[in-house]
């Protein structure tokens, strides 16, 4: 579904990604750990096409295409969704207005006809409970005044009404309790299908517990040092980063947010 | 910059769709100003003589004063000698014949949307167009007649109502106000008149449509309305102009008067030539609008959308005198290019229990300068005066401004005032966000934008919200409400 190759992007005169491989497989999930700063949002940007990132070289194919050829928005409709690290705030613009013209221009590009109001309403009641979203939440402008783990459920949320091909969720877990987490990791699993695909970017192996990886790859200084099973994480959760070949970073993964939100 | 910012420029920019000139042949008085112009004007017009008398004391009026230099905009000094101050179309219709109106007249409303034809027109809608310097038809005249209510052109109400028109002219915005209103009551040419009698409803939209053809004219209109006790009415205001490098000049009055228990609602989508992409020629737009909700439990509303003009000067204002009268002003300025607009409104508060409202969006885009200035005023025996200000600017790229000056004089301690002020941009998070799902920018950009209006919006009558969405390049499907 996804291959990227030798893939090197900078921001400015930044170099960031230096020399990413990596292939995702219809069906599979992917987490990618590391620590902050390594560039895992930079990968997650860059592979949703964020203008400020400039790719320098390398490839990234996504269902036969190439995925740098296409406007952020022709990705969206190609089924690409990104769950932001920081989701943004749009005051005066209606969630549920906001995901309808979404899903409508998904559905456009498909060459399926415009979900009617009625539709519309539907399908958000049936993705409501299933991620037991507020229907205050939805009624509200988009982020605007949300506490962070709000953001993080609509986000989940939108995921849901979108069903993306290939869902790319950065640091989705991150603030949430431990009811939204799960909350979270249902989301995703609700989609986990054999056509479909997930990168999921975090910093704690306890949301792997729900959501169970097929890979797990670690980012340091903008390269994949490692790869490997479920139990990758396991044991980087255990001795922290500074094990690991290559990794500048010494800082243990077991940090002090960590214990914070648990 | 980025290409985001460009292209969300770019779309804010948009060329102006109505800058097309009609070939009409025309009847023009030479350039200029003095005693004699505005003696020939009136009687062109065939004006009685109190009007005339009038015109010339505002006129002597007008050379005592100064152009106003306190508003925060920018331009070459106006020759307000190298001006033509009348021009009217040469073949004119018998008032209530739409038979001679000259057929490229007609095109030219139709082509702007404004069927001059009542079998054509917008159901609901009684129009008045006004063409440079006259009022080329007003339609549905008859329906309204039957209710008592006079619709018709300025000058035409000078000759079959002058009681009414004595009355009222000048009685909200007197000829001496300011330089602008004293030129304008000088040499106003035509405009609309309109008289909803006591306890009245109108049963339709009532409008005004000007269009500026001529070139290097001036246009000066003037519209009264008056809604008698118990009466209510909703009249919309309109204009666009042909693009053209030099700047035209257009300084019109509007005055209202709500008797006792009395509503009028006047909006207005104004959207007069900008400019071109580098600020040459477009709409000098000074306007004088004020209205007096002169009887109790009055209500006067102005709802505004400006997007044309290269520059905009107007303060639609209230005066509360009646108890318990009502004043509210809500508006959409939107400046691109080198636009520049001082507009806001001022709230005078004079009766017991009297209550005001401002909600003001100013949008900026390129160089646009956009400056909200407000003023509220609470009388001395305004007792329990309550007025409500919110000022929001938003910033579509980095190179516009926004500017805010609110003005508060308070003489009577049980007022109540609260103000909220707010400026944001456009991000290029937020657009990335909105394409990140689907959208496009210009998508992204108009759901932002409708989503800032739509305070705004819902306070105009559906036909308009509907030309203001399209002014807008926007979809309000949805956001409303
Ligand atoms: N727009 C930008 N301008 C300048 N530097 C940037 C920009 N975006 C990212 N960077 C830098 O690139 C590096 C990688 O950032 P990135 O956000 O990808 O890290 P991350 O792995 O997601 O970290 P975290 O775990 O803290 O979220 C960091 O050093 C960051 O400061
Ligand atoms: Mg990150």
């Amino acid at each position: 579904m996804l291959e990227i190759r030798n893939l090197h992007a900078r921001v400015g005169d930044k170099e960031i990604l230096k020399g990413i491989d990596l292939r995702v497989d219809a069906g599979e999930v992917h987490a990618v750990m590391g620590p902050n700063g390594s560039g895992k949002s930079t990968l997650a940007g860059v592979l949703a096409g964020r203008p400020e990132y400039v790719v320098t070289e390398g490839s990234v194919v996504y269902r036969g295409r190439n995925l740098l050829d296409l406007q952020p928005e022709e990705r969206a409709r190609e089924g690409i969704f990104l769950a932001f690290q920081y989701p943004v705030e749009i005051p005066g613009v209606n969630n549920l207005y906001f995901l309808k013209a979404a899903l409508n221009a998904v559905r456009a590009h498909r060459g399926e006809p415009e979900l009617d109001a009625i539709e519309f309403t539907a399908l958000v009641r049936s993705k409501m409970s299933l991620l037991g979203m507020d229907q205050e939440l939805l009624s509200r402008p988009v982020n605007d005044g949300f506490s962070g783990g709000e953001k993080k459920r609509n986000e989940i949320f939108q995921m849901a009404v979108l069903e993306p091909a290939l869902a790319i969720l950065d640091e989705t877990d991150s603030g949430l309790d431990i009811d939204a987490l799960k909350v979270v990791a249902g989301g995703v699993n609700a989609l986990r299908s054999p056509d479909r695909a997930a990168v999921v970017v975090t910093h704690y192996q306890r949301l792997l517990n729900y959501i169970v990886p097929d890979q797990v790859h670690v980012l340091s200084d903008g390269r994949i040092v490692r790869s490997g099973g479920r139990g990758l994480a396991l044991e980087l959760e255990e001795k922290g980063y500074g094990w690991l070949a290559g990794a500048e970073d010494n800082e243990p993964a077991r940090d002090s947010r960590l214990e914070a939100r648990a | 910059m980025s290409t985001e910012t460009r292209t969300i420029e770019a779309l804010a920019t948009q060329e102006y769709k109505y800058g097309f000139e009609s070939d009409v042949e025309a009847e023009t008085i030479p350039r200029g100003l003095s005693e004699d112009v505005v003696r020939r004007i009136s009687e062109l017009k065939g004006e009685p003589e109190w009007l005339l008398e009038w015109r010339l004391k505002a006129y002597r009026t007008w050379l005592t004063l100064e152009d106003p230099d306190w508003a925060n905009i920018h331009h070459d000094p106006i020759d307000y000698q190298d001006i033509i101050y009348y021009a009217a179309p040469k073949r004119r219709p018998a008032p209530g014949s739409l038979d001679e109106v000259d057929p490229e007249v007609r095109r030219t409303f139709e082509k702007l949307g404004i069927p001059i034809e009542e079998q054509k027109a917008l159901s609901g809608v009684a129009v008045d167009a006004v063409f440079d310097s006259v009022s080329v038809a007003t339609t549905f005249r008859a329906t309204l007649e039957k209710l008592g209510i006079i619709f018709c052109s300025f000058s035409e109400a000078v000759r079959t109502h002058p009681d009414l028109v004595r009355r009222y002219l000048g009685s909200v915005v007197p000829y001496s106000d300011n330089f602008f209103a004293a030129l304008n009551s000088a040499v106003f040419s035509d405009g609309s008149f309109c008289y909803v009698p006591k306890g009245v409803h109108c049963p339709m939209e009532l409008s005004t449509y000007f269009r500026i053809n001529a070139r290097n004219t001036g246009q000066f209109e003037r519209t009264l309305i008056v809604a008698d006790e118990g009466a209510d009415v909703s009249y919309l205001e309109g204009c666009t102009a042909p693009m053209r490098d030099e700047n035209q000049l257009h300084a019109a009055v509007v005055e209202l008067v709500a008797l006792d228990r009395a509503t009028i609602k006047y909006s207005t989508v104004q959207n007069w030539y900008p400019g071109d992409k580098n600020g040459k020629g477009g709409i000098y737009n000074f306007v004088t609008k004020r209205g007096h909700c002169r009887g109790h439990d009055s209500k006067i509303t102005w709802t505004q959308v400006e997007t044309g003009s290269a520059i905009t000067w107007k303060y639609p204002s209230c005066i509360l005198q009646g108890d318990r009268s009502v004043g509210e002003f809500y508006s959409v300025a939107v400046t691109a290019n080198y636009q520049q607009a001082d507009t806001g409104t001022k709230m005078i508060h004079l009766g017991k229990d009297t209550r005001s409202t401002i909600v003001s969006k100013g949008i900026s885009a390129g160089h646009g300068q956009n400056t909200y200035r407000g003023m509220v005023k609470i009388g001395r025996h305004a007792a329990n005066a309550r007025n409500y200000s919110q000022c929001d600017s938003l910033l579509i790229g980095d190179r516009c401004g926004a500017h805010t000056f609110p003005y508060i004089e308070i003489k009577n301690t049980s007022a109540q005032m609260e103000h909220e002020a707010s400026t944001s941009k456009i991000g290029e998070d937020q657009i990335f966000y909105c394409r990140q799902r689907g959208l496009s920018t210009e998508d992204a950009v108009n759901m932002i934008v409708s989503g800032f209006c739509k305070q705004v919006f819902r306070e105009l009558p559906m036909e308009f919200a509907v030309e203001a969405q399209k002014l807008l390049g926007v979809s309000l499907e949805g956001s409303v409400g």
